[in-house]
């Protein structure tokens, strides 16, 4: 057994945290969310000269060409910069679902400028509140012209071009499309995380291309989430884990009553317990991982299983990091908001705990069933 | 990263594998014997062929395997009903704990009859005034001559009424601090003077005991480590337990409460499409996964020469308070039926039932899990330790109230 990354993607890990930590401080996640900024473009930009769109992408579009392994490791540093770039919704989503569905020619026209970080793509999946199905789906591609309204989009406010999923022309299934978004009408919409923009896309006759067989985009869309989930997973460990650290720091320096507040085992059981979460969830990551870099078989249940156990992880590191500073957690001034934004951003972004926990008992029946 | 043996790991499983199936004890040759009786037959059998206790030296019984080896033989072990829970202390940490402290003649003389299990051995660390506080144990030694005579009260010794030898830690000086103050032996159980009085659990079993020392003689050629050094040497022994006791998952996991709720009704329809039942499985799910990998992750480490930390302690924490809920959660399921314990009613043999009353033990045995989230706080993230009052003070000048 070699359960562990490879001495390249530990390297990958340590130079993308260093890399990381000169050019996306707190600081300046913190610019974009006081400031008017959809992301930081600067780092958006070195992102792409390090080639890290390019990671997955086959050699033949212009890309590396390394293993899905590499992506977790750059995720999980993403999710511990709580980096304010388009990353997540560029490649785990829009380049998956290109590799997963395109035709020649749409993965000729997109991923190389995928790779280089030139264009950004997205995923425009929810119309409202609550779970989408293919019966909630109100959005339709006719005559290669997409009707209807997709709000909330991450990234939609500076992506290129988004895949939609529709509602399918014939029966009662989906179908995905391919949509350039500069003729569409997009508001920025404001989240609970304004270091990730999010915009309502209005489309009202945008000239869009199916992508994939018609009538098959909720099964697409399904594979797609499995694999945007592990990603998805990863950058939850990574902040889990840097909201750990940045309560620990804390607990470490701030005295009450003649100690430091971490020698009290209120204190000290809490953090525990978040580091055997954040360990959990780290180990079903490898998991996961693994899954989505063989393809295999059990890829619904592993990457249920690491989007679970990250999610519990995410949101139990945040909100405990805010208890921990106490008052001044809870103030503008601090960064611990940085966390429990983009931790609950994350539990919710593509489907919530509780989908994501049954679609895990889901994946069991179907492997008893087999 | 991938599961797979290697050539040499899927020869060794392949070896394995023959042997086993060659030789696992049937269910006729076991009827009749007791819980030790069969324990017995079984471990000679695998000492006899070379594969008991597979990562010890062959000099001590062993078969000088690898760490990889030691799993691979588990997994395949597994496989199989086979008996021996008996041996796991002995095995499990009085045996490391002679490997890294007694000399040569000592281990020539015990480990190989641990491994063959001929003997079975239990640790008297407890004491009623000292079990999260180990260190603040009571129980006295006192030179005499080349022995030591020991006086006081151990408790919560697993298996005393059936050990051949024990390890103990005593007090041999209590003029100094308490860390300071012991030492650490082991001894014959069947010594003059050693008492040993069961007790019965709330589970209703009587798997602990009370032993009693009066005037119990023990010689100082079986002491390990030098006089004063007792705790560092117990932690040798607490490392080992913390891997020995491992899950304690008491026969309810994720696989039983699915089965169950696939089993008992909710609203008419099988429990398992309730969506709170689903969620609350996926958690456990989850949490069964992690630990399984974090099994695998600190496996690939052992392979490449890494050494156990006190990250182990994770298995027991979560395993613990996982069964007890799970436990908990099953009856639910099962209304007024979960009430029931008679095996010729209760859902899948009282299993359930059982497990429920023996999850609060899980949780206070091998370090309760205050202690357990202390280790992770301190060892691991390096937090500081809490006040002590009792630091640096003479230990018979320390508070104890009652």
């Amino acid at each position: 057994m070699n359960f562990e990354f490879s001495d390249e993607e530990n390297l990958l890990r340590e130079q993308a945290q260093g890399f990381l930590q000169e050019h996306c401080p707190l600081a300046a996640v913190r610019a974009i969310l006081d400031g008017d900024a959809a992301f930081d473009e600067g780092l958006w930009n070195r992102i792409g000269e390090l080639g890290w769109p390019a990671a997955a992408i086959p050699e033949q579009h212009g890309g590396l060409g390394l293993s899905r392994l590499a992506l977790c490791v750059i995720a999980e540093q993403l999710g511990r910069a709580v980096a304010p770039v388009p990353f997540s919704s560029s490649v785990y989503l829009a380049t998956e679902a290109l590799l997963l569905a395109g035709s020649p020619a749409q993965r000729e026209a997109w991923l190389p400028k995928l790779a280089e970080g030139k264009a950004i793509g997205t995923f425009a999946l929810a119309e409202r509140a609550g779970q989408p199905s293919p019966a909630t789906l109100t959005t339709v591609l006719k005559n290669d012209a997409l009707q209807g309204v997709k709000v909330p989009v991450a990234d939609g406010d500076i992506a290129d071009f988004a895949v939609v999923v529709t509602k399918a022309e014939t029966g009662d299934g989906a179908s995905l499309a391919l949509a350039e978004l500069a003729d569409a009408e997009r508001d920025t919409v404001a989240t609970l995380d304004p270091t990730r923009s999010h915009a309502c896309l209005s489309f009202d006759g945008c000239p869009a291309e199916p992508l994939g067989p018609a009538g098959e985009g909720w099964g697409l869309t399904q594979r797609l989430l499995n694999r945007a989930a592990v990603l998805f997973a990863w950058e939850q460990v990574g902040g889990a884990e840097a909201a750990l650290d940045m309560a620990k720091a804390y607990a470490l320096e701030r005295y009450a009553f003649g100690r430091p507040i971490a020698s009290y085992q209120a204190i000290k059981h809490k953090l525990a317990h978040a580091y055997v979460k954040n360990t959990l969830a780290r180990s079903n990551g490898y998991y996961g991982g693994w899954a989505l870099d063989t393809d295999a078989a059990e890829l619904p249940l592993a990457a249920a299983t690491a989007r679970v156990s990250a999610t519990q992880a995410y949101y139990y590191a945040a909100k405990e990091n805010i208890q921990t500073h106490g008052g001044m957690g809870f103030t503008w001034e601090f960064d611990c908001q940085l966390h429990y934004r983009r931790a609950k951003l994350l539990s919710v972004n593509i489907g919530s705990e509780a989908a994501w926990q049954d679609k895990l008992i889901t994946a069991v029946e179907q492997r008893e069933a087999a | 990263m991938d599961f797979n043996d290697t050539p040499e790991e899927a020869a060794f499983r392949e070896q394995a594998r023959t042997w086993l199936a060659a030789n696992a004890p049937s269910r006729e040759e076991l009827a009749g014997l007791d819980e030790i009786a069969a324990a017995k037959l079984w471990q000679k059998r695998k000492y006899d062929a070379g594969w008991a206790c597979i990562r010890w030296p062959e000099e001590y019984g062993g078969r000088g395997a690898s760490a990889i080896e030691q799993v691979i033989w588990n997994q395949e072990e597994a496989k199989f009903a086979t008996p021996g829970g008996v041996f796991a202390i002995g095995q499990g940490m009085a045996a490391p704990t002679l490997m890294a402290w007694a000399g040569e003649e000592h281990k020539r003389k015990h480990l190989p009859p641990l491994a063959s299990g001929e003997h079975i051995w239990c640790q008297l660390f407890s004491e009623p005034a000292g079990g999260s506080d180990l260190a603040a144990l009571r129980t006295r030694a006192e030179k005499d001559g080349d022995e030591w005579v020991i006086n006081g009260q151990k408790i919560w010794t697993s298996g005393a009424h059936y050990s051949d030898y024990g390890i103990i830690v005593l007090r041999t000086d209590p003029n100094v601090p308490k860390h300071k103050g012991l030492s650490y032996f082991f001894l014959d159980m069947k010594s003059p003077g050693v008492e040993i009085r069961p007790i019965k659990q709330i589970s209703g079993g009587a798997n602990f005991n009370e032993v009693y020392f009066t005037n119990v003689r023990v010689p100082d050629d079986q002491r390990l480590g030098a006089v004063g050094q007792g705790w560092q040497v117990a932690i040798t022994t607490l490392m080992n337990e913390r891997m020995a006791i491992g899950g304690g998952g008491g026969g309810v996991g994720f696989r039983q409460v699915f089965d169950l709720a696939r089993r008992v009704d909710v609203d008419g329809e099988p429990a398992i499409r309730d969506k709170n039942v689903r969620a609350k499985l996926a958690t456990w799910y989850a949490q069964e996964s992690g630990l399984r990998y974090t099994g695998y992750r600190a496996l690939t480490a052992l392979s490449k020469g890494a050494m156990p930390g006190p990250e182990n302690s994770i298995g027991k924490l979560v395993a613990a308070s996982k069964t007890q809920d799970m436990a908990s959660f099953a009856m639910d399921l099962m209304e007024l039926g979960g009430a029931v314990t008679d095996p010729a009613h209760a859902e899948a043999h009282g299993l359930f039932q059982g497990a429920f009353m023996a999850a609060p033990g899980g949780r206070i045995a091998g370090g309760s899990d205050e202690i357990m989230l202390n280790i992770l706080a301190e060892r691991v993230l390096g937090l500081p330790q809490d006040v002590r009052v009792d630091k640096g003070i003479p230990f018979n000048e320390v508070p104890t109230g009652r």
